[in-house]
């Protein structure tokens, strides 16, 4: 396996798409973070609250979801689309063993870019509007969250493209699943509306890092119903990825 | 052993049949030709030889086990299947490198094969930028990578020019030589000549002849003797057997020596006798016209 873990790896680090798509997502979050943080400083009647200095700093998170999924989707199809998928299976033809590789290497790199640039998010919005008091344990918590919670989404988008195999299909399943659903999903009616609302994959799933005021959820638990939803995606993948025709 | 035994392989789209009940073998230090016309499922058979299509019936063993029970495939099987089909934008080396690793073959062997097919000097170049002839190349180095005994090449000379044929024609008897199992696929009947020993011939996806090139030539094809002369109905009434055309007399029952020998004879000039040998692109044309997917 550590075989197939350090060929994954190669194919990861040797295409451009991958180093762009991971700084973008360093980028946006350190950028809109200080963006954010100095208009809220700018702007805000009375100081800001440690809590709205955490939401403030990782506002760029929206946009890290969608480059990472992107990301996601692209270690898959792009083997579809070029055909490279069929080299992949000659040299590994246990098609579960070859998924479980990309899974891992996949979610190290999206786990350790996306915790970092939280991080960095975080302490450029602490430093500009200085909250009046902080708390070391909130700010872990935020930071691994928003890390944790943004790799899932990658995870998300190799599960979509594994099921889908096509690059524009399977990257605007993950818009529609994670940007574009959930809003629509709190529009739904009665109690049971609220309830697939609250457990509709990022609604869930933002709550580890942006707290939980109106879900019937706790962080991580919502965040578990993400994992769920992911581990749905990959799992259906896995199935059609053994069954079909490569 | 043999190296690749199909059984009764069978594939089925819906209700087009691609593949039917194919049986052949393939065996070590030999070159074996796979010929068909197009369309005549020899990507697919390929596909299914590598475990990358599923059977719809019968089986496929490579090296007497199913491919997908090979543990370091690679070094066992090489296959070229679509040169292009490869990540524009990684590099030759890394496109290399990655597939090495899977079935943990040290990375210097990367090197040496781009110094077999030839593109040491480009190894750092992205492979977007290779010519089909280079990505032919590519796909070769990738294909001999685990040294492997047995080794697969889709339609190899498509798109290549004639110092890229000539390399891979020398290339696959240079391999066979050494004793490996080299399965060849081509649409092109010269081709085949000219690099196989032995031949599995398919249409519709249905075996039409498996055997050696040799025979193949001899049995499917007769050639004959072309006779021109001034006086050529004489000469088609001394010789009998001849099929008369408006300019010559074909013969296919005497030799020229036969022919020339009772002209002589008879003190009638000629003005051309000569054997022609089978053609076979003829020979071929022949036996697949019955089973040819599209006709023009």
């Amino acid at each position: 396996m550590i075989d197939i873990l350090r060929s994954e790896w190669t194919k990861i680090r040797s295409v451009r798409s991958t180093v762009w798509t991971l700084a973008v997502t360093v980028v946006l979050m350190l950028g809109l973070a200080a963006l954010m943080a100095t208009a809220a400083r700018n702007n805000a009647a009375v100081p800001l609250t440690f809590a709205q200095t955490i939401q403030m700093s990782l506002a760029g998170g929206l946009f890290a979801s969608v480059a990472m999924a992107t990301l996601g989707v692209l270690v898959i199809s792009s083997e579809y689309r070029t055909g490279g998928i069929r080299t992949s299976l000659m040299a590994v033809p246990d098609r579960l063993r070859l998924l479980t590789a990309k899974v891992v290497v996949f979610s190290a790199i999206a786990l350790v870019v996306s915790v970092a640039a939280s991080a960095g998010a975080v302490g450029v919005g602490l430093a500009i509007i200085t909250p009046p008091s902080s708390e070391v344990g909130e700010i872990v918590r935020a930071v691994l969250g928003s890390g944790l919670y943004l790799a899932a989404c990658g995870l998300f988008g190799l599960g979509l493209g594994t099921l889908v195999r096509h690059t524009p299909g399977a990257i605007v399943s993950a818009m529609a699943l994670m940007l574009v659903l959930p809003p629509l999903a709190n529009q739904l009616p009665g109690e049971w509306g609220r309830v697939v609302a609250d457990h509709f994959t990022t609604n869930a799933g933002t709550l580890v890092v942006f707290g939980t005021e109106n879900s019937s959820l706790g962080p991580w638990s919502g965040f578990g119903v993400y994992l769920g939803w992911i581990a749905v995606t990959l799992a259906a993948g896995a199935v059609l990825l053994r069954r079909r025709d490569a | 052993m043999t190296a690749i035994r199909a059984t009764n392989l069978s594939k089925h789209y819906g209700r087009t049949v691609a593949v039917a009940d194919l049986s052949f073998d393939v065996e070590p230090g030999h070159v074996t030709g796979f010929l068909g016309p197009n369309g005549a499922g020899k990507s697919t058979t390929m596909r299914m030889i590598l475990g990358l299509d599923r059977p719809t019936g019968g089986s496929v063993l490579v090296d007497g086990r199913p491919y997908e029970e090979l543990r370091h495939p690679l070094r066992k099987v090489g296959a070229l299947l679509d040169a292009k089909a490869v990540h524009g934008g990684r590099s030759a080396r890394d496109h290399l490198l990655a597939i090495a690793q899977s079935n943990a073959i040290p990375a210097a062997r990367v090197t040496e094969v781009l110094e077999l097919v030839g593109l040491a000097a480009v190894a750092g170049r992205r492979v977007g930028g290779f010519s089909l002839g280079m990505a032919q190349r590519l796909g070769i180095a990738a294909a001999l990578l685990g040294d492997p005994e047995i080794l697969l090449f889709d339609e190899p000379v498509n798109g290549l020019d004639p110092d890229g044929i000539l390399w891979i024609r020398t290339l696959m008897r240079d391999l066979a030589a050494e004793g490996r199992a080299v399965f060849v696929s081509s649409h092109l009947m010269s081709e085949m000549a000219q690099t196989a020993d032995h031949l599995v011939v398919i249409g519709k996806g249905r075996l039409i002849a498996d055997t050696s090139v040799r025979e193949f030539i001899g049995r499917s094809s007769q050639g004959h003797v072309r006779v021109r002369s001034p006086r050529l109905a004489e000469v088609a009434e001394l010789v009998k057997v001849g099929e008369l055309h408006a300019d010559h007399l074909r013969v296919t029952a005497m030799s020229p020596l036969e022919i020339g020998t009772l002209t002589a004879r008879a003190g009638i000039p000629l003005e051309e006798l000569t054997y022609v040998r089978p053609s076979l692109e003829a020979a071929y044309m022949e036996l697949t016209k019955d089973s040819l997917e599209y006709t023009s």
